[in-house]
């Protein structure tokens, strides 16, 4: 058995160098797939994620459809390369189960209603993976909705919060979810302040809990600010300032 | 003398607060007015409303579409619209009422392949709309090149009144059909067809600037 790694320094820094309310860095782009309805890709730290939508569109198979509004699926799927030891790239448990929470992490957002009769099929590609990838892929899979111009209520954004070495710590990373003692994903709706997604396995005391989620807020609000940002470089890079008045004449 | 505020804006952000009447891709939260799509909210007054800027063709009853005829059946035509509801075309539309499928022959009129201009009959959202050849300028759509936009920025390719698209076809000597569904079908001599794609493509690029007519007006006169 190799020694476990220390997590945290005696400087209070943890293994890449982040204090414990640090995220990592992250890129967001929107609009990327020229083929798709709607796209984003995301870097959230080594995680490489890209979001497609497609989509609202035609419903097959013809019986599964509801009359009142339209279907959302959603595949979060895995590349075989996006791992270190190839991944099998046929859906495993873990990947049809991340795929029913993101779905019901973004359903909230959606005004399906607007739709009926159709569907709309999401795909969140994990072409490299880091530790949370299923909030990396929320985040990203909500600017491709935006994006493909689907009526929401609010965008949806996540962030995980964790337990290493007994403190409750911001965004792990891979290393950080393997060795430590607890891991929550969190997503919200940041204008509704609605939480559409809440997982966590370890042990917290209530204590504890209450300061993650807190601290979870705090890191998906940032998160959120990027989010925007990404949206509106792509639609309006070169426009006039954010708000402008315009007279008019008669 | 009235002003317009102009706001550019992403789902779930608030555009105002107060007492407004409610327009196009907003709701209302309490006091607070919310934009459900990306694009430019616009507040005239005492409407507020939000302008998209990207988003699929939904039916609209009386829009004119551009449509490719995909199937056709004992009483009618499919229809690809471009969107995710199925034209459908009845032959009694076409042939008037005393149409019986023994009598007549619908390939006679539209064949797979066929593109139309139809205008929207009937569409609620319990029921795939209804299109309509009869009108002028509606039916078979001989001959020309598509080119493809958001529905979002058809209005703006239409101008106001007409001016833009007026502007583009008499630049380029070409003919222009608009459908409401972001397909346009462009005919006339392939230097001037070319000019006209390219002028439509640029509005769909800067069609969230200001000074658009000047600018589309700028490149066809000087290319």
């Amino acid at each position: 058995m190799k020694e476990k790694k220390k997590l945290i320094d005696e400087n209070g820094l943890r293994l890449d160098g982040r204090k414990w309310d640090q995220l990592r860095p992250i890129k967001i782009e929107v609009g990327t797939l020229h083929n798709a309805d709607g796209s984003a890709y995301i870097e959230f730290g080594k995680n490489k994620i890209a979001a497609a939508v497609y989509g609202p569109k035609e419903m097959h198979p013809k019986h599964a459809l509801l009359p009142d509004r339209a279907v959302l699926k959603c595949r979060y799927h895995m590349a075989p390369f996006s791992v270190d030891e190839r991944k099998n790239p046929a859906p495993s448990r873990r990947e049809i189960e991340i795929s029913k929470v993101i779905r019901e992490a973004l359903q909230p957002s959606l005004i399906l209603e607007d739709y009926p009769r159709t569907a709309i099929q999401i795909y969140v590609e994990v072409l490299q993976s880091d530790g949370g990838s299923r909030v990396a892929g929320i985040t990203a899979a909500s600017l491709a909705l935006a994006d493909a111009g689907i009526n929401m209520r609010d965008m949806v954004v996540g962030c995980a919060v964790g337990k290493i070495e007994g403190k409750i710590v911001l965004d792990l990373d891979d290393a950080e979810d393997k060795e430590g003692s607890g891991d929550m994903p969190f997503a919200f709706m940041p204008n509704l302040n609605l939480v559409t997604l809440l997982q966590l396995d370890g042990l917290f005391t209530p204590d504890e809990f209450r300061q993650a989620l807190e601290l979870a807020q705090q890191g998906a609000r940032r998160v959120y600010e990027m989010q925007r940002e990404a949206l509106i470089k792509q639609y309006f890079s070169g426009g006039a300032g954010e708000t402008t008045v315009v007279e008019e004449g008669e | 003398m009235s002003s317009v505020i102009r706001k550019q804006v992403i789902p779930g952000e608030v555009i105002v607060r107060g007492d407004y009447r409610i327009g196009s891709f907003v709701e209302k939260r309490g006091e607070d007015y919310v934009a459900l799509r990306v694009g430019l909210a616009e507040i005239v007054r005492n409407d507020v409303k939000v302008i998209p800027l990207t988003g699929p063709y939904i039916p609209r009853t009386d829009d004119q579409v551009v449509g490719k005829v995909v199937d056709v059946t004992g009483f009618g035509w499919e229809v690809d619209i471009n969107s995710c509801f199925k034209g459908y075309l009845p032959a009694v539309f076409v042939f008037g009422r005393d149409f019986s499928p023994a009598t007549h022959d619908l390939s006679s009129k539209f064949r797979v392949g066929d593109l139309i201009l139809a205008r929207i009959d009937s569409y609620d959202r319990s029921r795939d709309p209804q299109l309509s050849v009869r009108g002028p300028g509606l039916g078979k759509i001989p001959r020309g090149e598509i080119v493809r936009i958001s529905p979002t920025k058809v209005p703006r390719l239409i101008g106001r009144k007409g001016y833009m698209i007026k502007m583009i076809s008499n630049q380029t000597d070409s003919d222009l059909k608009v459908g409401q569904n972001g397909l346009v079908v462009v005919a006339g001599p392939p230097e001037g067809v070319l000019r006209a794609a390219n002028a439509i493509k640029m509005i769909e690029e800067e069609a969230h600037m200001a000074d658009l007519a000047q600018k589309v007006q700028a490149f066809l006169t000087g290319g």
